[in-house]
């Protein structure tokens, strides 16, 4: 049996949110060790939870998305059940050191010695802080691979500037490119495309530069800005823009060329999607539909005046899936060759037959979470299994690996480093 | 020249439209060899999409053609022929890759199943990108780029609770799922060069939605943990200033609520109004009557600045907020022209244009443009001779419409 692809490469990661975890958790699924370099001191909002000791009300008050731990309890270790972290921590490794006390940072650079990739995300000015930088990675280790990403830049007048991916995407041009197409910006919602793009690229770029190690022996800086790193995401109306000088608006739900929806089902917030490419899609949707009075209408005899009246046939559509389940009409008009599908809730997905098939979820037990089904790894490879090897990974569960193993410490000195405040699987009392 | 990270790698691309395309870009433009293999007279179906140069259809002239496709050289066959099944395994043998996003069972229809490819190539990674995977009773559905934001999941979560779900901007995801087909293929690419494992990757893009950080993982987990369906409420966010606001120019976003709120009261220069401890009360962030009481005053202040003066404002307090540009604005962004975000690349029927450009900067071995997309069937002649054919077998082939 083969291995797993990237077995033997070691990645120190100090990435928070999103973008940057979502890289090593793809380098973590191919096998890399990913160790997150974790402090039980500080506690970072949106890191693992929005504060370390929350009560019950607490989490309640946060609504589901940010307070959505098991049962909506804390539980003893509630830093280990957020599942907005939990949903990317998967064979993840975790080790406690405080960068700010004494000693920190001379673990810290044992451990860089014996890496092969460091990824981080913050603000330039927070590694600074922390006395980060490629030249002191470097120094200990000249083929290690630093991987910076940034919401803008490490250089220049947005070097520090605080953003989410929904920000990036304001910068970058995406929000005025989506949104109801009756509202104007306003109204539009968060969507955080970024921080997926910034992850899963950045993941290339590791491997990128691994295979260049590889070959040459060199190690390198990889800055990947998370606004720039989007940029080719928006090739088509940017290069209509370079070509035409036009800034395109959104078209909500519309195509740009056939008649496309997103239509209610019945149910309670259950929706379809259907498209309607050419005449062949529409003769037979109109006749599953059993050929209506209003379809001989003269405007919707040919794809230009569909297209020019596609409100009102909206219409017509809608009245036809309102009184039907939209599993119903995804497998009636696909059994005609026509592309519609259902708006999958979270409940759907865990139990479409399509997805169990593909075994997409898996049943993952962690510590203080319990037994769930997760989403994993969104590919597969046919000659090397990717299970969950690890579950989200708690706070601090591999100090003694990490301290006594990979940096050969003695008993006596990881007590020490106990009793200085970096060792732990708990947060500090104090931390809020 | 500087050396290149994949300048090694050789890759045969079957791919058309955008996820296979953005794919075999990214490992085109990091240095990767990558042939590009398109129908003969028509070519790959993004030639066209457009934009054209004042919107006269071009094959040679669609901008999303000529961005997706930098740095490869193409060739043209006709994959219903035995002659270019032939071809294909020929080429298929000195490759490392080979990337295709036909509906499934055709490559095995064309006699290049991954068997039929392992059989010529044993340590050869075949990446196989599609709506729904390989497997499974929605295989050979029928897509739309609407419906895999819908059956992904992602359309659930995004726009209004009282309207319907909403897509994203035009193709992002069919991006996304390029991005992942890269890196599961860089994956395989180390199993092969290690190992000496060839192996068959299947990328579903269905599936890269439902694994997606943009709030799919992360809902699907919460549900699993709480039993709740979250609806298209943004992201428990609430409490002011909190979204999008006119100012003098456009729109303005914000995050300036809760924990950032004091952040908020710096950015508006701490104004007397704000002073009353009323706004600072634990409890004042989730009160109707005064953030119906906050929004005018703050739509005052966002009324007198442009988008961009709001935005240098808000993060000198580190307010996390953004300007919502257009493409002119964004083309024009100081900071990311000073940092050579964009490129031009001249090309011969296109000329020169600016495009976006590298997704991220590599110190030893950088992104490059070494070549722009290739004219259809532009270097039929060099691959072709690299095969051993010679000028009359070209004849032949063109003259049975094979290339």
């Amino acid at each position: 049996m083969a291995e797993l692809p990237l077995t033997g490469v070691r990645v120190l990661d100090i990435t928070v949110v999103w973008a940057g975890p979502y890289c090593t958790s793809f380098l973590a699924d191919l096998g890399a060790e990913v160790i997150r370099v974790e402090t039980i001191n500080t506690f970072v909002p949106l890191g693992r939870g929005s504060m370390a000791h929350p009560t019950e009300a607490m989490l309640k008050s946060l609504g589901s998305f940010a307070g959505g731990t098991p049962n909506r309890q804390p539980g003893k270790r509630p830093w280990n059940r957020f599942p907005l972290f939990n949903a990317h921590a998967r064979n993840k490794r975790s080790v406690t050191l405080d960068l700010l006390r004494p000693g920190g940072m001379e673990i810290f650079k044992r451990l860089v010695r014996i890496s092969d990739v460091f990824v981080e995300n913050n603000p330039t000015e927070t590694m600074e802080k922390l006395g980060i930088s490629y030249q002191l990675l470097k120094e200990e280790n000249p083929e290690i691979i630093m991987v910076r990403m940034p919401a803008y830049s490490n250089d220049g007048q947005y070097q520090n500037y605080r953003a989410f991916g929904l920000h990036i995407e304001g910068v970058v041009g995406h929000t005025l490119l989506r949104g109801y197409e009756d509202m104007d910006p306003t109204a539009n919602s968060s969507v955080l495309m970024s921080d997926a793009t910034a992850g899963t690229q950045g993941a290339f770029a590791v491997m990128a530069a691994l295979h260049y190690r590889n070959r040459t022996g060199k190690g390198q800086l990889i800055e990947l800005s998370q606004a720039e790193n989007v940029l080719p995401f928006m090739g088509q109306p940017f290069l209509d823009y370079s070509m035409n000088g036009r800034s395109a608006s959104t078209i909500g739900n519309r195509h740009p060329s056939a008649i496309q929806g997103c239509y209610p089902c019945r149910g309670e917030d259950r929706w379809v999607t259907i498209t309607i490419f050419g005449d062949g899609d529409w003769d037979a949707l109109m006749e599953v539909m059993g050929n209506p009075e209003w379809a001989s209408d003269a405007r919707f005899q040919d794809a230009m005046g569909r297209y020019h009246h596609q409100a009102e046939i909206d219409r017509h559509i809608a009245e036809w899936t309102s009184v039907r389940d939209n599993y119903e009409v995804m497998h009636l008009l696909q059994g005609l060759g026509i592309a519609a599908g259902p708006v999958l809730d979270q409940r759907d997905a865990y139990q479409d037959p399509h997805l169990e098939e593909r075994g997409i979820f898996e049943e993952v037990t962690q510590e203080d979470a319990g037994t769930h089904r997760y989403p994993t790894t969104p590919y597969r490879l046919s000659e090397i299994p990717m299970p969950v090897r690890r579950g989200p990974v708690r706070l601090g569960e591999d100090n003694e690996y990490v301290y006594k193993t990979l940096l050969n410490y003695s008993d006596q000195e990881y007590a020490e480093f106990e009793r200085q405040g970096h060792i732990g699987m708990d947060y500090a009392d104090e931390v809020p | 020249m500087p050396d290149l990270a994949l300048e090694d790698v050789k890759v045969l691309d079957l791919t058309q439209h955008i996820a296979g395309p953005y794919c075999t870009k990214l490992l085109a433009d990091y240095g990767a060899d990558v042939i590009k293999v398109e129908r003969p007279g028509v070519g790959d179906s993004t030639r066209g999409m457009g934009p054209f140069p004042g919107d006269v259809p071009h094959l040679e002239r669609s901008g999303i053609f000529l961005h997706l496709n930098t740095n490869k050289r193409g060739i043209t066959l006709d994959l219903k022929t035995q002659a270019a099944a032939n071809v294909i395994k020929e080429l298929a043998a000195g490759v490392d890759i080979l990337v295709e996003n036909f509906r499934p069972g055709t490559m095995e229809r064309f006699g290049l199943g991954y068997d039929d490819l392992h059989e010529v190539n044993p340590s050869l990674v075949m990446t196989s990108i599609s709506n729904f995977g390989q497997t499974g009773p929605y295989r050979d559905f029928r897509s739309a780029e609407i419906m895999v934001y819908g059956m992904g999941g992602e359309m659930y979560s995004t726009g209004l609770d009282e309207r319907e779900p909403l897509k994203l901007g035009v193709n992002v995801h069919l991006y996304q799922g390029g991005g992942v087909a890269a890196v599961a293929t860089m994956g395989a690419l180390f199993a092969s060069r290690l190992q000496g494992v060839g192996q068959h990757v299947d990328v579903s893009l269905m599936e890269t939605q439902i694994g997606s950080i943009d709030r799919r993982m992360s809902m699907l987990l919460t549900y699993q943990y709480t039993g709740d369906v979250l609806g298209r409420s943004p992201l428990g966010t609430s409490g002011y200033p909190n979204g999008v606001y006119p100012c003098a120019d456009g729109y303005f976003q914000i995050t300036g609520s809760r924990n950032y709120f004091p952040r908020a009261v710096r950015m508006m220069g701490s104004p007397e109004f704000l002073e009353d401890p009323k706004w600072h009360e634990p409890e004042a962030q989730s009160d109707p009557e005064l953030q119906e009481e906050f929004e005018p005053m703050f739509l005052m202040w966002t009324l007198e600045q442009s988008k961009y003066e709001a935005w240098h404002t808000a993060q000198e307090s580190r307010v996390l907020s953004a300007p919502l540009n257009t493409m002119e604005d964004l083309a024009h962004d100081p900071e990311f022209l000073r940092r050579g975000a964009f490129t031009r690349i001249n090309h011969p029927e296109a000329g020169p244009l600016d495009y976006p450009g590298r997704p991220f900067i590599m110190s030893e071995s950088p992104w490059s443009i070494r070549r722009p997309a290739p004219l259809l069937g532009q270097h039929n002649g060099e691959v072709f001779s690299g095969l051993g054919y010679c000028t009359d077998d070209l004849a032949r082939l063109r003259a049975l419409g094979t290339i």
